[in-house]
């Protein structure tokens, strides 16, 4: 039914929006007002602040050197002026100049919130909500929008995965409130939210989003501001809004960010030198034959200072009365891993006109975006650890393309098997180029009735449609896929010839009513929405041939494509109720469908609600000196989840085997139909959040901050359990079982310590607790049931290194207890026999620490002196662990002295341990569990503000950043922020240096 | 106050509309996978879901050679059905080692397993999953299925034949489960999927479902060699009756050896005959081994592709010096070789006199000081990727090797066993020539003929082990004849202790996976664990 709806509403707006279009008159204009705009404490001119004219539609945006001028009708009186970050302020026009001094409005966040299916003013929020703007956002070169905001909220943890361009992160509200389904946020752009995954050819989709056109985030982190979200939002909301038109005479900013990244972090192996001395102590003569007498440092080659260039042009203004901003960026970044590439070119548009005396609103925004990349070969990241130093780049022989390997002239392709690749020669040797397109439309039609000002209808139509494509060519000289294929007529064929492509179109409806009214008899603001939501997600994932470099087939896929696809449809209802401006009152309640639950579960109904109390408002505060605000805040909602599920096993399918998985009977082969497995009962995740929260300001803002206390209990876990033997068709699959539970404090403090006319200084710190425990995880009680171990490590088959346990914090690791000689030294091989049966197996396994922290900070400091800035962005973690991977697989003597027959280069962790890398148990010894905690300065920046330039016309910044400054930890890998807790071939993070500057016209 | 419940209702009535108008666009299906309506519309549906049966034996899933398992919670390579049986019932014994480091792999040999260890969980939920997809064919299969569906006549005289097959495979499942476990959940036909979980049988429940299973289905089945290659006739139904019967003192506490004698007499009587040369056994293209092997999990190097069954059992022993060329493989694992014991059973370790004697010595210490050391132990070539006029298989990672479950061999030392134990002399007589039978193939001749004299039960054991060493019967072999367990045989790193130590009785049998136990309530763990 919705689906029929959206075509011929679309129309109608359009229609509508011609219709406005025609007729909107322009009104008679009498006079000029002219005027400057600066900081009321610095008296810096402050460029692309809005005067508009009370009562009138007349507006304009100040300059770069702060002055305006502005036609307004002759009754007209007073103006009015914003600017972003700044209190609204309005003025009685005068003869003459005007000067406006605007103050920094009393705190960094904006005035009014988005809360999702609508607004908010900051001092009416009754839910945990944290909104930061552009002005505060982490500077430097950024490539993807979440690293805006990296550090900067209480409860929001963001990890990047790695130091490849483009590379996303992992974003964690509150610790995530699910085991085995999605722990990610949802994320809304303009309203819109949007699918979390990723694209072939650009795995991180918020990768697709220019940052620098992104004027807001808002972090709904407790129920009661989430519910409204209800189905999705178990793990918090994130929205993005961006910047819009303006009315006034064109405003171009155009921004230039270069940068050189450097690899300044190896992991830390044996150089050529020690490694010649390890082989001849330890390996006989086989191994001593083997050694060269090269140097080769392999994470020299691999790795190279990447330079990089970002730059932006927007323009905002409007075209007669529509209100319009257009931007262009274009980013060209070069990976610290050789080949590694991403060019971005990004526009957005964004209209926003009113009509009928703003009757009518109508938002418009589109984001198109190509994005080239270029993925390096992340395997040689590993290959650069392990490969022999004493052994040559090249070889000088034309085999291979030129590059060393180890050799066998026995083997077919004359090479070793399973002796490792040469590092810069796999990644040379293969190209994986991928182009992706995406855009991002939607349009918001605002309408307030003229019949009933008091009720407005909003619709909000969008569609996010991508198409991802790459080829991977590998030449047939590459020894990594030597002779990988042997035709029937027993020729061989080398090299890879593969393309991938996939197509992703979502929509999404939303239309709502809201309904405000100041009942003046009972002091009370009314204020009442309710609407519904409809989202499609497709995708259509094409399905290729495994073909070598010249094309023969290897093998070729089942159909040529799939399309999966879920829906979402949910009816929404939020009042808010605010008495005497001093008692505020949220409730909420959301009805969810979802295509991936059968028709009997399909519908979770998501309550929330929420109290506030503005006890400055209370007549014993009202005048009070020192406290400006204080507020308390109580919040209660339940949310849902249904993210990281199969979309369709609610009954049981049958998968048809591939061609190279039939089976034979007689002299015919089959493919099987195989019935896959299903779990009928599959319901909603439900997740129940308490927030108890005190806002507070001091001394007129200058000292602001909240304190939240919150727990929050996750309910019909979706959480993959084992099946009772022959009960379904899959051993293990994802039911509603179990119980978790989060509890945590957060704090956020903002302090301007000092603040006069040439001197600001701002600092914002945020801390967070969070405790995590699983209470119940299977149907029924076995004592001898550890839980369901998962996260797979290198090394051995199919080793595993984490647990989920009954009593214990997610994510726990399951290890051995390694046993220490009297000199701290550990026993090879000796580990504790903790259940005291006299043999170390499984059982003898315990949970150790866990990969979250305990606690997480954020600090930001930000130093305005006359024209000059200075800041920085700092982040630490308390109490996570990471597993050395790098350590465990590679830093033992059997791994040097391959018994196959070659050396490896390993880490240096081998002359501390001195495992001999026999048996399995040593890869799960607690020894390699790793305290992580760290401190990381992520950003130090610095900038100058040159004022007029190119004849006055023009404002001129320049800035410099260093981004990943310093990282203090006691961690011994390459990093200690692994996301997943697991440290192996991770991209480096590298060390960035970055100029820009800024000119607004 | 009337407007709030204006508002509450005016919700109400919203959600209400919504529902209505929401529910059917939810319902949403996949676009390449089908439901049971579609795949058994047509007999050739019923037959691709009728050979997943067999193909569960073979691939790790639907995927080649992975990436779409079946099994869940170990790696996909390592999960297919012989791989794992294979490892339960090699290397807890003499005949196996291996040097990888796999999660729970050197817990078989040290003989310190616990209901953790991933591989025996894996193996068990492979065993329950392949009778799960019997159960729900039989289900599928039902008359009123048949006719419901409008399939009659000659088609639905053919899917009829599938139903005694399905049931042989439930049948062998439950006898692998049956020996390893002992006391397991239950569960057939007659249970829907979804409204039931499973009790737990006893093993003489178990051994009297089995045995009534296989005679009901005895007559169903095609004659002897009268089924398509790779699937099940009365002989592989006999086979594993007699098998069943051989064991039945350790399964139920009361010997059948004289059914053991009448089965496997049935199967050798059957027209089976052995091929001429031992070392063309397990090669490429043994497929053509038909007089002999009675019945098969078929591999192929293109269309039946995964990392377990022969793949790893032609793969996994080559390694040290040895060329992985002449077996046919594009690089050997470095992790399969034998204790000391295996190739003292043998005349010499050439294969000079017994041509079954095929062990890799050059480089190889036969001594092991360390399990997780290639070159200790002597690697053993039985598998070879190889056809006989010395092509290589069709790809040299993936092997075409089939691997027999019933050969003759095993048939004929089946009944010389049970002769032995309690035949007649006529019986033993018979057990002599079929064991000169093995060993005129084995030696080329006469040269290695046993007498009546000769005949025991300790030859008999090590007969198979010189026969069938390597095709998944040792640690049964070895539990009959109260060797498994104990001090009073002993193999290197028996127990985890170099020279080999005694091991608590519980150990003959396996643990139920504390996986099953936490899931299912009904269960009791086998004692000791």
């Amino acid at each position: 039914m919705h689906v029929k709806i959206q075509q011929p509403l679309v129309k109608l707006l359009m229609v509508f929006l011609l219709q406005c279009l025609l007729v909107y008159s322009v009104e008679a204009q009498t006079k000029t007002v002219t005027g400057k705009v600066t900081d009321a404490t610095t008296g810096l001119p402050l460029s692309g602040a809005t005067i508009s004219a009370k009562g009138a539609s007349a507006s304009t945006i100040s300059s770069a050197n702060g002055s305006f001028s502005l036609n307004i009708p002759s009754g007209v009186s007073q103006l009015s002026v914003s600017f972003s970050g700044y209190s609204d302020q309005e003025v009685a026009i005068t003869n003459g100049q005007l000067n406006i001094q605007l103050s920094v409005s009393a705190s960094t966040l904006g005035d009014v919130v988005v809360i999702g299916y609508g607004t908010s003013r900051r001092k009416d929020l009754t839910g945990s909500i944290s909104s930061i703007g552009s002005k505060d956002f982490v500077k430097g070169a950024l490539t993807t929008p979440e690293q805006l905001i990296q550090g900067k909220i209480a409860g929001v943890q963001i990890t990047s995965n790695g130091g490849a361009p483009g590379a996303g992160s992992t974003i964690r509200i509150r610790g995530g409130a699910s085991l085995n389904a999605s722990n990610d946020p949802l994320i809304v752009i303009d309203g819109m939210p949007l699918d979390n995954a990723g694209i072939s050819g650009q795995a991180n989709a918020l990768a697709l989003i220019n940052p620098n056109d992104i004027e807001n985030f808002t972090v709904l982190k407790d129920a009661s501001a989430t519910a409204i979200y209800g189905s999705r939002a178990s793990n918090g909301v994130i929205m993005i809004t961006t910047k819009k038109g303006a009315k006034g005479r064109p405003q171009v900013s155009f921004s230039s960010l270069q940068s050189v990244a450097n690899p300044y972090n190896k992991v830390d192996v044996l150089k050529a030198d020690e490694l010649t001395k390890f082989v001849n102590e330890n390996g006989g003569q086989n191994f001593k034959s083997l050694l060269g007498a090269e140097t080769t440092d392999w994470q020299k080659q691999i790795y190279q200072n990447a330079f990089s260039t970002d730059n932006n042009i927007s323009v905002r203004g409007s075209f007669k009365n529509l209100p319009y901003r257009v931007s262009l960026g274009y980013l060209n970044q070069d990976g610290i891993l050789k080949t590694g590439n991403l060019q971005r070119t990004s526009a957005s548009i964004n209209l926003n006109p009113s009509f009928f005396d703003n009757h009518l609103k109508l938002d418009f925004n589109l984001k198109s975006t190509l994005s080239n990349s270029v993925f390096a070969n992340e395997g040689a990241i590993g290959s650069a650890v392990n490969f022999d130093p004493t052994k040559p780049v090249y070889s000088n022989k034309s085999e291979f393309g030129g590059y060393w390997e180890w050799l066998d002239p026995n083997s077919i392709t004359g090479l070793k098997t399973l002796a490792p690749k040469n590092p810069l020669g796999i990644l040379m040797q293969r190209n994986d180029e991928s182009k992706v397109v995406r855009h991002i439309a939607n349009l918001v039609v605002d309408y307030k009735f003229h019949f009933l000002p008091d009720l407005r209808a909003v619709v909000n139509v969008g569609a996010d449609l991508a198409n991802g494509e790459g080829t991977i060519v590998v030449p047939e000289a590459a020894a990594a896929t030597f002779k990988r294929f042997k035709d029937p007529s027993n020729v061989f064929h080398s090299g890879i010839n593969n393309e991938y492509r996939q197509n992703r179109q979502n929509t999404y409806l939303n239309a709502y009513l809201n309904y405000t009214k100041d009942i003046k008899a009972l002091k009370t603001r009314l204020d009442v929405t309710a609407g519904y939501e409809y989202q499609d997600y497709l995708t259509t994932s094409y399905n290729f041939a495994d073909r070598t470099f010249n094309e023969t087939i290897v093998n070729e896929p089942n159909f040529a494509f799939d399309k999966p696809q879920y829906r979402l449809a949910s009816a929404l209802g939020r009042m808010n109720l605010n008495i005497a401006n001093k008692y505020l009152v949220t409730a909420a309640l959301r009805q969810d469908g979802s295509s991936k639950f059968n028709s009997g579960n399909r519908f979770g109904l998501f309550p929330s609600a929420a109290l506030a109390w503005k006890i400055n408002e209370e007549s014993f505060l009202k005048d009070s000196k020192v406290v400006s605000d204080l507020k308390l805040r109580f919040g209660y909602g339940v949310t849902g989840q249904q993210d990281g599920i199969g979309f369709y096993d609610y009954i049981s399918y049958y998968n048809l085997s591939s061609l190279t998985a039939q089976y034979q009977f007689g002299n015919s082969f089959y493919q099987m139909f195989r019935p896959g497995g299903y779990y009928f009962n599959r319901r909603w995740e439900q997740t129940e959040t308490r927030n108890l929260a005190l806002d507070f300001g001091l001394f007129n803002g200058r000292v602001s901050g909240t304190v939240e206390l919150y727990r929050r209990i996750t309910k019909d876990l979706l959480n993959e359990i084992n099946q009772p033997a022959g009960t379904n068709f899959s051993n293990r699959i994802i039911a509603n079982v179990g119980t978790m539970e989060n509890r945590g404090v957060e704090l956020t403090l903002n302090v301007t310590p000092i603040k006069n006319k040439n001197v600001v200084w701002d600092l914002s710190f945020n801390a967070t607790f969070n405790q995590n425990e699983i209470t119940k995880l299977t149907i029924s009680d076995d004592p001898s049931y550890p839980g369901a171990r998962f996260a797979g490590i290198s090394g051995g088959t199919g080793n595993t290194i984490m647990i989920h346990s009954v009593g214990y914090n997610r994510g726990a690791f399951y290890v051995y207890k390694q046993v220490y000689d009297q000199a701290g030294k550990p026993i090879d091989n000796l580990f504790a026999d903790l259940n005291r049966d006299g043999v170390i197996n499984e059982k003898d396994l315990y949970q150790y620490r866990g990969v979250d922290p305990r606690m997480f900070f954020g600090m930001s400091s930000n130093l305005s002196v006359g024209k000059w800035n200075a800041g920085f962005v700092a982040r630490a973690n308390i109490g996570n662990y990471v597993y050395n991977n790098v350590a465990s697989s590679t830093g033992t003597v059997r791994n040097i002295l391959n018994p196959i027959g070659y050396i490896n280069n390993g880490s240096r962790e081998v002359l501390r341990s001195g495992f001999s890398g026999n048996g399995a148990n040593y890869f799960l010894s607690d020894y390699y569990v790793q305290n992580a905690s760290f401190l990381r300065v992520d950003n130090l920046n610095v900038g100058y503000n040159v004022g007029q330039v190119l004849r006055n016309k023009a404002n001129l910044r320049l800035s410099a950043n260093i981004q990943n400054a310093l990282v203090v930890t006691k961690y011994n890998g390459l990093d200690p922020e692994i996301g997943g807790g697991i440290d192996n071939n991770f991209y480096p993070r590298p060390r960035t240096f970055v100029l820009g500057l800024n000119l607004d016209f | 106050m009337k407007r709030k419940i204006f508002i509450k209702l005016s919700n109400i009535a919203l959600l209400t509309i919504f529902l209505a108008s929401c529910s059917k666009q939810l319902d949403l299906l996949p676009l390449n996978d089908i439901t049971s309506e579609q795949v058994y519309r047509t007999p050739e549906g019923y037959k691709q879901a009728f050979a997943k049966l067999y193909g569960a034996f073979a691939t790790t899933g639907n995927q080649g050679p992975a990436g779409n398992g079946d099994i869940q919670g170990l790696d996909e390579g390592t999960a297919d059905f012989l791989r794992l049986y294979w490892k339960a019932q090699e290397l807890s014994t003499d005949e196996a080692v291996v040097a990888w480091g796999d999660p729970g792999i050197q817990d078989f040999h040290n003989m310190n397993w616990s209901s953790n260890n991933p591989m025996l969980t894996g193996l068990y939920y492979r065993s329950f999953y392949q009778i799960t997809l019997c159960n729900d064919f039989l289900r599928q299969t039902t008359d009123a299925n048949l006719s419901a569906r409008g399939i009659a006549g000659n088609d639905a005289e053919t899917i009829r034949k599938y139903k005694p097959e399905a049931r042989f495979l439930r049948a062998y499942q439950y006898w692998v489960l049956l020996d390893l476990f002992g006391n397991i959940p239950f569960a057939t036909d007659e249970q829907a999927l979804g409204t039931f979980v499973p009790k737990q049988a006893t093993r003489t429940e178990l051994f009297s479902f089995i045995e009534t299973e296989l005679k009901a289905i005895e007559a169903e089945l095609p004659n002897a060699k009268g089924n398509e290659y790779g699937r099940a006739d009365k002989a592989a139904a006999q086979s594993l009756l007699a098998r069943l019967y051989l064991n039945a003192s350790v399964y139920t506490g009361t010997a059948r050896n004289a059914d053991a004698i009448i089965y496997s007499k049935k199967v050798i009587d059957a027209g089976y005959s052995l091929i001429p040369q031992y070392s063309n056994l397990m090669r490429a293209d043994n497929n053509v081994n038909t007089a002999e092997f009675i019945l098969t999990i078929n591999y192929d190097g293109l269309k039946t592709q995964n990392w377990g069954g022969t793949t790893f059992l032609t793969h996994a022993p080559v390694g040290g010096d040895m060329n992985a060329l002449s077996f046919g493989v594009d690089g050997g694992w470095f992790g399969l070789r034998t204790t000391k014991n295996i190739p003292a059973l043998f005349p010499d370790i050439n294969g000079t006199a017994d041509k079954r004697s095929q062990f890799f010595t050059q480089g190889q210490n036969l001594e092991i000081n360390d399990l997780t050391n290639f070159k200790d132990g002597y690697a053993i070539t039985k598998f070879k990727n190889i056809r006989r006029d010395n092509s290589v298989g069709s790809n040299l990672t993936w092997v075409d090797i089939d691997f027999p479950i019933f050969r003759l061999s095993e048939q004929y030392l089946i009944y010389a066993e049970a002769a032995v134990r309690s035949g007649s002399q006529a019986e033993k007589t018979n057990a002599v020539n079929y064991i000169n039978l093995i060993r005129q193939r084995a030696y080329g001749g006469n040269s290695g003929n046993i007498s009546i004299a000769d005949l025991n039960a300790d030859f008999v054991l090590d007969e198979r082990a010189r026969e069938l060493y390597w095709e998944g019967h040792r640690r049964t072999d070895l539990i009959r004849y109260g060797k498994f367990t104990g001090a009073s045989y002993l193999w290197p790193w028996k127990g985890g202790v170099r020279g080999g130590t005694g091991v608590a009785a519980f150990r003959n049998l396996y643990p139920l996976p504390s996986a099953d136990v936490s899931s299912n309530s009904n269960l009791k763990q086998n004692s000791g664990y």
